[in-house]
């Protein structure tokens, strides 16, 4: 190309055709130039209109690439687009890319551009010593320099880059549920669409182009005598028209899983701007992902064709056939001046016969068949195209674009060139090695793809529930497709109970065709190995060469090949390249190709970008926080909060001394000091709350808990403990008597829907027999803890209920109001000061705390949070199940056998395990507390404990610390932990070795550390 | 009588109360814009029940107390004339009952009379739960972005319920007429919810009712 | 992500509303303290992962809260049939190579083979 071109504007543009407005123009910005296209141009059309050639650099060898295919596949024009930091997006094909005005683009790979590209020395001048593994054998030594090499060989391969400032679009999901997805708006996809929705199914046409009507849009040939684009046009608007049909265009189908669930990419707004227009005043949403429900599937995806490989095929001006004929119908763009096609097939044909109806000159076409004969060819033949035949392309020369094509009769059985080479000068090579049908989506499935003969490809394999037709299913005559495209739709239809109805066709032109010959790799006059280089897979540059060393390297199967060379693990997917690739690994390994191997693939069909993946799920939406009836208090308050599963509880409650804000230590020590010599108050909402009811609720009890329920009075409550038929502790709570037959349990605060699903699991399998019902009462009821020796003074201020300690015993429950509102008050303790547990309905809880705080000032009431709760509740040697148990734990481990009823009538859940040999075991962990020998010392929560620490290493380890905190009550620091044989250790010395070195001593002690008697809770 | 516990939890006094939205009006505001196509409105302070038992043992009762019988079919939802009060069900043996705040004890008393004996159960959890109404001409694809239940009118006529996923929490989802959709979300997710509704609809603009 | 009939409800729903439970048909020894420790191991800790026909147990956590039963196949993922908590699958691995007439699946059938 001359230099001069790039000052012409859209010199490549056609006067006439197209389906793009010339009436306006747009412009847009690529690697920093200034271009100009129309509406209805992809950046790829647009680009090639101006006669941009190179496009990215390689990423391995860093070669100059230009634009190869018009749709999804292509595998070299990935662009970065963005104008601002915010608005960048990477790994965007230009060929999918509409354009519209201010569009900025640049290219994904070349450091520092791609005009003049350092890396590219590399591939000049190290290009035979890169062969496939050159990074794991070159690189991965020493191990510890990978991280710098990698560092260096990602900025030059460049894989696009993540934007740093925060997105301004919004992205979601849609949940979609439909009869029938019709996946492809082409010939076959809108022939079933159309059969299906006169059915009355729910349809959802999903289609990834612009427009829909896939190669129909651009076809030289016509139905009923007219453009097919017209029929195209007479389906879409029938089909709008039914309610019972939602097209999306724009929309990948990206995934196929399981039970038909297919997930659809809708870019909503990427063609109209960087960022998602403000309609009415409301910010549309940028990209959707559709999350499809369908109960059949059509697949209409169509076909890829199937470049050649031959020498020098990723020069630029290089293209599909079918790329060529696109950009001509389609967009009104010649991608160059002089053509040679290379083909193996008639259809190759079309592209020769289109860029001379363009006015441009077709230098020759070059057929592998020794005599080609068909209507195209006829066609050619009369307008005076020369065709030479029996021969190919075997090498493309020039550098930074096609200047020749050298051609030659080649012998397709022997592999070999065999007879004289020309050169004819050109600028452009189109190439056809036929079409592989899209099978992506029906391989997600797990169904292995099947090779037909006839087509020379794969189809899909077998899928309930789907039906493939038109090009995805080898049927390419345009008459045949659009029959089986209602085929489809009548089976569809019939599947899911609906019958279709008939649907009249087009008549398409009975084109002759001959057939096509099996051509992949074409001969070179060298060896490929020493010959120049013939790509394979142009993103991730695999060349023939390397699939041939793979072989000789021992590599047989067709997935090992592709893991050795990279083959396909490009953002493409190797769309274009893989079955090239096998055909090349079949002939070295004289196999044919369904004996190397199928290809399978993953989704994504096409990357998606991440906004569609997370839609809402981000930032303050990311996970449901959960709030208390008090939520608005704590956070009035200034609290800090701690994520308890997915509730907010307050963790702490800083104050502001001397115009100084508290530490977690400080706070802790106030409020801890606060609870044990005055009154504080907890929000202990969280907690979960089970509203049991029936005759038989207190047997449940018994089966469920390890402690004994049979003679819990109403108006009691009890502690219980909870294990798995394993015997492991997986619960706790405090349950209470409401009435002969009614019982509120209270549950750990993580493990209140696990609790309830458990009894529900119980009642359901095992003991349907039994009479009780549960009910999750977790949000009705706000929970109030005050606690501390002016708690009752506080609580009988504002409340009717009769205090007095020798009514109102330990473990008894009252109701009656606080602060004018009906409360059930619960006098139970978990921090060993006298406790008042009020519960009142959630919506007056803001009014109670409230009042409560109004009355309590002179009693120096003071809100505490978990933090605080945790040093209180370990002071007096409370456990915290999931803290001081890890599903290891037994009762009897954790010292707490005056909770398991040994001689209830039913052997309860957990009750048989606990006489296992391994739960009966004398060195099983036990819980004991630990007191540091330095009581400054407060040992590291999960440190492991040793006996001897002048132990070789690796020392014996006996147990670890499970909750540890300063107690500012004790003035020292004290720890739980679990030590084997601990209950026999009492007053034995254990050694904690840390990581800086220290080792830190302690002495084995009693879990309960404050009022061992528990004479405080009782004030 | 079911020897079970009965605890009118409600108070006529002029205590104030906060709805479980109460926190979300004052965090997130309550849009009012122009031009919108979604209407959101909170229903607070409604009388619920959580009724369980057989079928056929709670049938008759609920009939004459309630002057509605209990819909038999899954994921029925019936509703009395003036729409105030309704049954919906949840599980084979589970309904869940919703009328004006303050009539949940009165009708919990005169069921628990009427069925005497029976194994049952009824559960208050008015203070636990809040109704939120959606409309408007968006309504029903705002519903797709945040339940996974399939919403069609094919699907979904009215008169019936749901159980279902909310985004990454759960909801009651119901339809009581062709206009309008209901959600019962539990108190503790209903800011999560709100701030998702917001969100979701706000490309059609949302105009929230207090 | 399956799409489950639950028994219960009478309608197929998305996975998202339910839990796997394990393997199905795992009875509690009626007398625990009968038992000898390796038959108390083996109810606890052993089950079956065949490559076909499975038996499996769910519940519909999100929805009504029912425990039931499922015929799954393990390499296909297909679900054969859903039926309620107490009754016996009409589709065994034994019973698999006979005609599909025989399971009472027939609004079950749109899942991939």
């Amino acid at each position: 190309m001359s230099q001069s071109k790039q000052h012409q504007q859209q010199a490549y543009r056609l006067n006439t055709g197209g389906r793009i407005d010339r009436s306006r123009t747009l412009s847009f910005t690529f690697n920093g130039k200034r271009y100009q296209g129309h509406p209805g141009d992809t950046l790829a059309s647009a680009l090639l209109a101006n006669g941009v050639d190179i496009v990215n650099r390689s990423f391995k060898y860093s070669r100059p690439r230009g634009i190869v295919a018009a749709g999804a596949e292509e595998p070299n024009a990935i662009v970065q687009l963005g104008s601002t930091e915010a608005a960048q997006v990477p790994n965007v094909r230009a060929t999918q890319q509409a354009l519209f005005n201010g569009l900025t683009a640049c290219s994904t790979n070349g450091w520092p551009n791609v005009q003049r590209d350092l890396m590219g020395l590399v591939g000049k001048l190290g290009g035979q010593f890169m062969p496939p593994g050159f990074y794991y054998k070159t690189f991965m030594a020493p191990a510890s320099m990978w991280l710098t090499y990698e560092k260096y060989i990602r900025k030059a391969a460049g894989l696009g880059r993540s934007p740093m400032e925060a997105d301004p679009d919004s992205y979601d999901h849609l949940n979609q549920h439909c009869d029938v997805l019709v996946v492809g708006a082409g010939a076959a996809g809108l022939a079933a669409a159309l059969a299906v929705a006169r059915g009355g199914a729910r349809v959802i046409v999903a289609d990834e182009q612009e427009e829909m009507g896939g190669s129909l849009l651009a076809s030289r040939e016509t139905l009923d005598g007219k453009p097919a684009d017209q029929w195209v046009a007479q389906v879409l608007e029938e089909l709008a028209d039914c309610e019972n049909v939602t097209l999306l265009p724009r929309t990948t189908a990206n995934g196929y899983h399981d039970h038909n669930f297919v997930t659809l990419h809708e870019r909503r707004t990427e063609h109209l701007g960087e960022t998602a227009p403000v309609v009415n005043g409301y910010r549309q949403v940028r990209s959707r992902m559709h999350r499809v429900r369908a109960g059949q599937v059509i697949l209409a995806t169509g076909a890829h064709e199937r470049p050649l490989v031959y020498a020098g095929n990723d020069v630029p001006g290089n293209l599909l056939a079918g790329a060529v004929s696109t950009y001509i119908r389609r967009y009104g763009v010649a991608p160059g001046r002089k053509l040679v096609l290379s083909t193996s097939n008639d259809y190759g044909y079309r592209a020769a016969l289109d860029w001379k109806e363009a006015g441009c000159e077709v230098v020759a076409i070059v057929d592998a068949r020794e005599a080609p004969a068909g209507d195209w060819v006829d066609a050619a033949r009369a307008q005076g195209i020369k065709i030479i035949t029996g021969s190919a392309v075997i090498e493309a020369k020039g550098s930074n674009r096609v200047s020749a094509a050298r051609v030659a009769k080649i012998d397709i059985d022997a592999f070999k060139v065999s007879g004289p080479i020309q050169e004819l000068a050109c600028d452009t090579i189109a190439s056809s090695g036929g079409y592989s049908p899209v099978i992506h989506l029906a391989s997600h499935t797990g169904a292995r793809p099947t090779w037909r003969d006839d087509i020379i490809g794969f189809v899909p394999g077998l899928v309930k529930g789907v039906q493939a037709c038109g090009g995805a299913n080898g049927t390419y005559a345009l008459g045949d497709v659009l029959a089986e495209g209602v085929e489809a739709g009548i089976r569809a239809s019939a599947a899911i109970g609906h019958a279709a109805q008939p649907v009249s066709l087009p008549s398409a032109e009975r084109l002759q065709q001959g057939p096509a010959v099996a051509l992949f790799q074409v001969p070179h006059e060298k060896p490929t190995l020493r010959g120049p280089k013939q790509f394979v897979d142009l993103q991730n540059d695999v060349t023939a060469a390397g699939i041939e060393l793979a072989t000789r390297e021992g590599f047989e199967s067709i997935e090992h090949i592709k893991r050795y060379t990279a083959m396909g693990f490009g953002t493409d997917q190797g769309k274009l390249g893989n079955i090239n690739g096998m055909a090349i690994a079949a002939r070295c390994l004289g196999r044919s190709i369904p004996e190397v191997g199928t290809t399978v693939f993953r989704p994504n069909y096409t990357p998606v970008t991440f906004g569609a993946i997370v839609g809402r799920h981000s930032r303050d939406l990311f996970d449901p926080e959960r709030y208390t009836a008090l939520h608005q208090w704590h956070v009035e308050r200034g609290a800090e909060f701690e994520d308890v599963g997915q509730w907010k509880r307050p963790w702490y409650y800083p104050q502001k001394v001397n115009g100084k804000t508290e530490t977690l230590h400080e706070a802790v020590a106030r409020e801890c000091l606060a609870v044990r010599k005055k009154v504080g108050i907890l929000d202990a909402s969280t907690l979960g709350k089970i509203d049991i009811q029936g005759p038989d609720a207190r047997e449940f009890l018994a089966r469920i808990y390890t402690n004994k329920w049979e003679k819990l009075a109403v108006g009691k409550c009890r502690y219980g403990l909870m294990c798995k038929d394993d015997g492991m502790v997986t619960d706790d709570g405090v349950t209470s008597c409401l009435a002969e037959n009614h019982f509120l349990m209270t549950t750990t605060t993580g493990g209140a829907a696990a609790i309830l699903e458990w009894l529900e699991l119980w009642h359901q399998t095992e003991w349907p027999e039994l009479d009780v019902y549960f009910t999750s009462v977790t949000d009705h009821w706000a929970t109030m803890t005050i606690t501390g020796p002016e708690a009752r003074k506080l609580l009988a201020e504002i409340s009717d209920i009769d205090l007095d300690r020798d009514s109102f015993k330990f473990m008894d429950w009252r109701s009656g109001t606080v602060a004018g509102v009906p409360a059930r008050v619960y006098r139970i303790s978990f921090t060993g000061e006298l406790t008042f547990e009020i519960n009142v309905q959630a919506n007056y809880a803001m009014h109670v705390w409230q009042t409560l705080f109004k009355h309590g000032e002179k009693y120096g009431l003071t809100p505490y949070g978990t933090e605080t709760m945790h040093v209180l509740r370990a002071e007096k040697g409370f456990i915290i199940v999931g803290q001081e148990t890890d599903g290891s734990v037994t009762p009897e481990d954790l010292g707490m056998q005056w909770c398991v009823g040994y001689d209830k009538p039913y052997s309860w859940i957990g009750k048989r395990a606990l006489t296992r040999s391994d739960t009966k075991r004398e060195n099983r962990k036990q819980l004991v507390g630990l007191r540091p020998k330095d009581p400054k010392v407060v040992l590291e929560e999960g440190a492991q404990i040793v006996l001897d620490p002048k132990h070789a290493i690796p020392m014996p380890m006996v147990g670890h610390v499970t909750s540890s905190y300063y107690s500012p009550i004790l003035d020292s620091g004290f720890a739980l932990a679990v030590v084997k044989g601990g209950h026999k250790k009492m007053g034995e010395t254990v050694y904690l070795p840390m990581a800086d070195g220290q080792t830190h001593e302690a002495e084995i002690v009693s879990t309960i550390f404050y009022d061992p008697k528990g004479e405080r809770q009782n004030v | 009588m079911s020897n079970a516990a009965t605890f009118d939890t409600r108070t006529d006094t002029a205590i104030p109360v906060e709805s479980p939205l109460a926190y979300s009006y004052r965090h997130s505001g309550a849009p009012r814009g122009s031009g919108y196509r979604l209407k959101l409105r909170e229903r607070a302070m409604l009388g619920h029940l959580i009724l369980r038992g057989g079928a056929i043992v709670l049938d008759e009762a609920v009939r004459d107390v309630l002057g509605i019988s209990l819909p038999g079919q899954p994921q029925g939802l019936v509703q009395d004339a003036s729409g105030e009060r309704s049954i919906q069900w949840l599980s084979p043996d589970e309904w869940l009952v919703i009328v004006p705040g303050g009539e949940e004890f009165p009708l919990e008393t005169q069921l628990r009379e009427r069925l005497g004996d029976a194994h049952f159960a009824i559960s208050d959890v008015s203070g636990g739960q809040t109704l939120l109404e959606i409309s408007g001409e968006a309504a029903r694809e705002l519903l797709m972005k945040t339940v996974i239940y399939d919403v069609h009118p094919s699907n979904f006529p009215v008169g019936k319920g749901v159980t279902t996923v909310f985004a990454k929490a759960t909801t009651i989802l119901r339809r009581p007429s062709e206009e309008r959709w209901e959600l019962v979300v539990r108190r503790s997710f209903a800011d999560y919810c709100y701030r998702w509704l917001l969100d979701a609809g706000s490309e059609y603009g949302v105009n929230v009712e207090q | 992500m399956f799409y489950i009939y639950c028994p219960y409800c009478g309608e197929h729903r998305e996975e998202e509303e339910f839990h796997p439970k394990g393997q199905a048909h795992i009875e509690r020894p009626k007398e625990p303290e009968a038992c000898s420790d390796e038959e108390w191991g083996n109810y606890l800790f052993f089950r079956d992962n065949p490559r076909g026909v499975h038996h499996e147990m769910w519940v519909h956590a999100v929805g009504c809260r029912k425990f039931f039963n499922m015929t799954r196949h393990t390499v296909s993922y297909e679900i054969l049939e859903t039926y309620k908590m107490g009754e016996q699958p009409s589709i065994t691995a034994d019973s698999q190579n006979q005609p599909r007439e025989a399971a009472a699946v027939s609004d079950q059938e749109e899942v991939r083979a």
